[in-house]
């Protein structure tokens, strides 16, 4: 991996890429005071609809906008054809491995994933141990990190599949950039992402428990001050579903209901934005004031499909994330189409060794940290913060992994000095159901910071629209 | 439709009505106040108004004696304290943004706007005059996209439900802020009274609404029947009680029968009754006692449908 980084507008020779073309020769004839309105427009347009985000730590009901920029994440159509390809490969795969460690293991008597690394971690739920889940399906909505290194290839840098976020914004910023710039929809064929809800809905009511043939979906919050509120409200919307807090379902007889006006509802399907450990007080986190008593037994008896499925965290901890190129060879037979990030296990003694030795070079995560907190980024890290890590990484090598820093590739972007590279990611959502299916593009999110490569939105990322051009 | 969701239905239109009936109260408080009066008599009308809001003992508890500006900024601008124009305005929003995906995206639109606006008013500068106008503007706003984006669901007979409720109370109160012990509501031009007559048609947007009606004088007899028996006008007790029914009957379930009933039976007096035989025990009785109604209906609307308070 060469450490200039890969540039998605302009190529080595300074010149614009093909796809990029259009777009920029519409840029260079836009007056700037006209795209500083536009920008004016959109920060007024997010907070008039009210598409926040509240922030964790600060005073309740603080809500933040997540900054957007106004030029676009370009794809051409080869190059996402052939992402997808490896998406779709690399999800069944993590479904295929999530169904064998709940039921046979074969893959641990295999000897490729070593077996403490999977049953002695806090992720993996003994109670899935030997439950069938409709269409073997675990992972139904899954939020695969993609990165560009310099060289301009792809790499997963990280799965999630418990309840990813964000998929609003990939919706939002598409309406967004159309009301704002309906002309470059003229000249672009950019691939449309509406149908997300769509499909969305059409799989979860194909995971339906058998024999029910008009299945009731609900989506499941924890509430309006949640942080992804706005998203949850907004799919259940977009879906016609009803939005459900805990409070408002409970369980007889291994079915769940929902107090409605009318007297209870059978709910069929949940489509829940709540974790694990909150899911059920009486299994899980007693004082989840979030849940539902008696939702795990009307899972395991089969009355209720659960989406995410329970214990998916298995199979996207970053402790598991190094086996996933061979959970592909072992349950599809293939070659990932998409690589790692390259790994180091730092559980491995060498691994570990080599770590220690080129601390500032690397990237150092906790393998249970969520959201950019546990997570040293060596080159932009101070002394006591390298001591720190040190001290802890020694303390317990197991509980860390480490990449090289990668060089993120970079897109214009608006910032106060005007128009500059800053680094991106992409997160494409992967819906699985009778087939696997992938709205073109995803979230393209952007560190807003100049040099920074932490792009979630609760350390000052933005995001901007992506467009999949079809030719 | 979920219970809770429609109690938060309820609850939105409920402060939202409620922050607009205070404007309209704040803004008849405000026209009297332009003329010219002693200070005894600007603080025993703010003691009334405080008085029939039901706010006078939180509002003395806190400053201690009777000042205008005070007692509009506490009515007005107070975020601690609940029932101001603020926090109504506030709790409007944060019960549509709990259902946000079940109203439609213009009316959030419309309220979070208004929450936004008024949350960056500054009461120092505000003119009042023109700070009540805006209240008012903002809620025909938030009414007028309602009627016009809403499917006519459950959803939107529960909204109904709270906006009625609470417009029927709110319009007893400022009935109740002229039936002082003594008036008379008889047929005699309005005398001395005459202005404070007027001023209550014109706080509930019906000075214009009276002269079609009437083409007469002001008189405390007509200006009663057309507060409490005419159906048609829209503040009306009559025309409250009575969309308060319809809609009850159309949400009706399994527990509800009697609430039903009793709504049905307070319309009817509404309906049949006459205005002497309603006022027989005095003007002041009457409207204590629909008060007392409205407040029990409200309680067993939610335990029949919505989020009981326990």
């Amino acid at each position: 991996m060469t450490s200039v980084p890969y540039d998605e507008m302009q190529a080595a020779d300074g010149k614009n890429r093909p796809h990029y073309r259009r777009y920029s020769d519409w840029l260079l004839s836009q007056p700037e005071d006209r795209l500083a309105r536009k920008r004016a427009e959109a920060d007024s347009l997010f907070h008039r609809v009210g598409i926040t985000f509240a922030v964790y730590g600060e005073r309740e009901g603080a809500e933040r906008l997540i900054p957007f920029d106004i030029v676009p994440r370009i794809l051409p159509a080869p190059e996402w054809d052939q992402l997808a390809a490896g998406l779709r490969q690399r999800v069944r795969a993590l479904n295929a491995f999530l169904a064998d460690v709940y039921h046979d293991q074969e893959i641990l008597r295999s000897g490729r994933v070593p077996p403490e690394q999977i049953l002695c971690n806090a992720q993996y739920r003994p109670e899935m141990q030997g439950i069938d889940v409709p269409g073997g399906i675990y992972a139904h909505i899954a939020g695969i990190d993609i990165v560009r290194a310099g060289d301009g290839r792809f790499h997963v840098l990280e799965d999630n599949l418990r309840v990813p976020s964000g998929v609003s914004y990939m919706l939002e910023n598409r309406k967004m950039m159309m009301r704002l710039f309906p002309e470059l929809f003229a000249r672009h064929p950019v691939a449309p992402v509406e149908h997300y809800p769509d499909v969305l809905l059409d799989n979860l009511r194909s995971v339906a428990p058998v024999g029910v043939s008009d299945p009731v979906v609900a989506l499941l919050t924890p509430g309006a001050h949640n942080s992804a509120y706005f998203e949850h409200a907004f799919l259940a919307q977009q879906m016609g579903i009803e939005l459900v807090e805990g409070q408002d379902l409970y369980v007889r007889e291994d079915a769940v209901y929902m107090r409605t006006t009318r007297g209870p509802v059978r709910v069929d399907v949940i489509y829940r934005r709540i974790d694990d450990d909150f899911l059920d007080p009486l299994a899980f986190r007693p004082d989840s004031m979030l849940g539902v008593p008696g939702l795990l037994s009307a899972y395991r008896a089969g009355r209720v499909t659960i989406a995410n499925a329970i214990g998916t965290g298995i199979a996207d901890d970053k402790s598991v994330y190094p086996y996933v190129p061979d959970m592909i060879r072992f349950y599809l037979g293939e070659e990932p189409l998409i690589d790692n990030v390259p790994t180091y296990v730092l559980r491995r003694p060498d691994d570990l060794a080599y770590t220690l030795a080129h601390l500032p070079e690397l990237v150092v995560k906790e393998v249970h940290g969520a959201g950019g907190y546990g997570m040293l980024i060596g080159p932009a890290a101070t002394q006591a913060q390298l001591d720190d890590f040190r001290a802890r990484i020694t303390a317990h090598p197991e509980r860390y992994i480490a990449q090289p820093t990668l060089a993120l590739s970079t897109c214009p972007t608006f910032v106060e000095s005007g128009l500059a590279p800053r680094h991106i990611d992409l997160r494409p959502y992967v819906l699985s159901g009778r087939e696997v299916t992938i709205v073109p593009g995803g979230l393209t999110r952007v560190a807003l910071r100049k040099g920074s490569l932490v792009v979630n939105s609760s350390q000052g990322g933005g995001t901007k629209d992506t467009w999949v051009l079809e030719t | 439709m979920l219970s809770r969701t429609a109690d938060h239905l309820y609850w939105m239109s409920r402060w939202l009505e409620r922050g607009e009936s205070l404007a309209r109260m704040l803004d008849a408080h405000y026209r009297h106040s332009l003329l010219p009066h002693t200070p005894d008599v600007l603080a025993r009308d703010w003691t009334a108004t405080l008085g029939s809001l039901g706010v006078l003992d939180g509002y003395l508890a806190r400053y201690g004696e009777i000042e205008p500006g005070r007692a509009f900024n506490y009515l007005a601008f107070d975020r601690d304290h609940g029932s101001s124009i603020v926090s109504c305005l506030r709790e409007a929003r944060e019960n549509a943004r709990a259902v946000r995906g079940t109203i439609t995206s213009e009316m959030w639109e419309t309220l979070n706007a208004t929450w936004l606006e008024i949350r960056a008013y500054d009461a120092r500068r505000a003119d009042v005059g023109d700070f009540l106008e805006w209240v008012k503007y903002r809620s025909h706003l938030s009414r007028g996209v309602t009627l016009g984006t809403m499917l006519r669901d459950e959803a939107f007979q529960f909204t109904r439900i709270g906006t009625f409720l609470e417009r029927a109370d709110a319009t007893a109160r400022m009935l109740l802020a002229r039936a002082k012990p003594g008036v008379e509501i008889n047929d005699d031009p309005a005398g001395t009274d005459h202005y404070a007559w007027t001023l209550l048609l014109r706080s509930l947007s019906a000075f214009e609404v009276y002269r079609k009606v009437y083409r007469d004088a002001v008189t405390p007899r007509r200006v009663t029947e057309l507060f409490v028996l005419r159906d048609d006008v829209p503040r009306s007790l009559h025309r409250c009680i009575n969309e308060v029914y319809v809609n009850l009957r159309a949400v009706g379930n399994d527990q509800s029968p009697e609430t039903e009933r009793r709504a049905g039976e307070l319309h009817a007096r509404f309906r049949f009754g006459r205005l002497e035989d309603l006022l027989a025990r005095g003007y002041g009785a009457f409207l204590d006692d629909f008060l007392g109604h409205t407040r029990s209906l409200g309680h067993r609307i939610s335990q029949d449908f919505l989020v009981p308070v326990t």
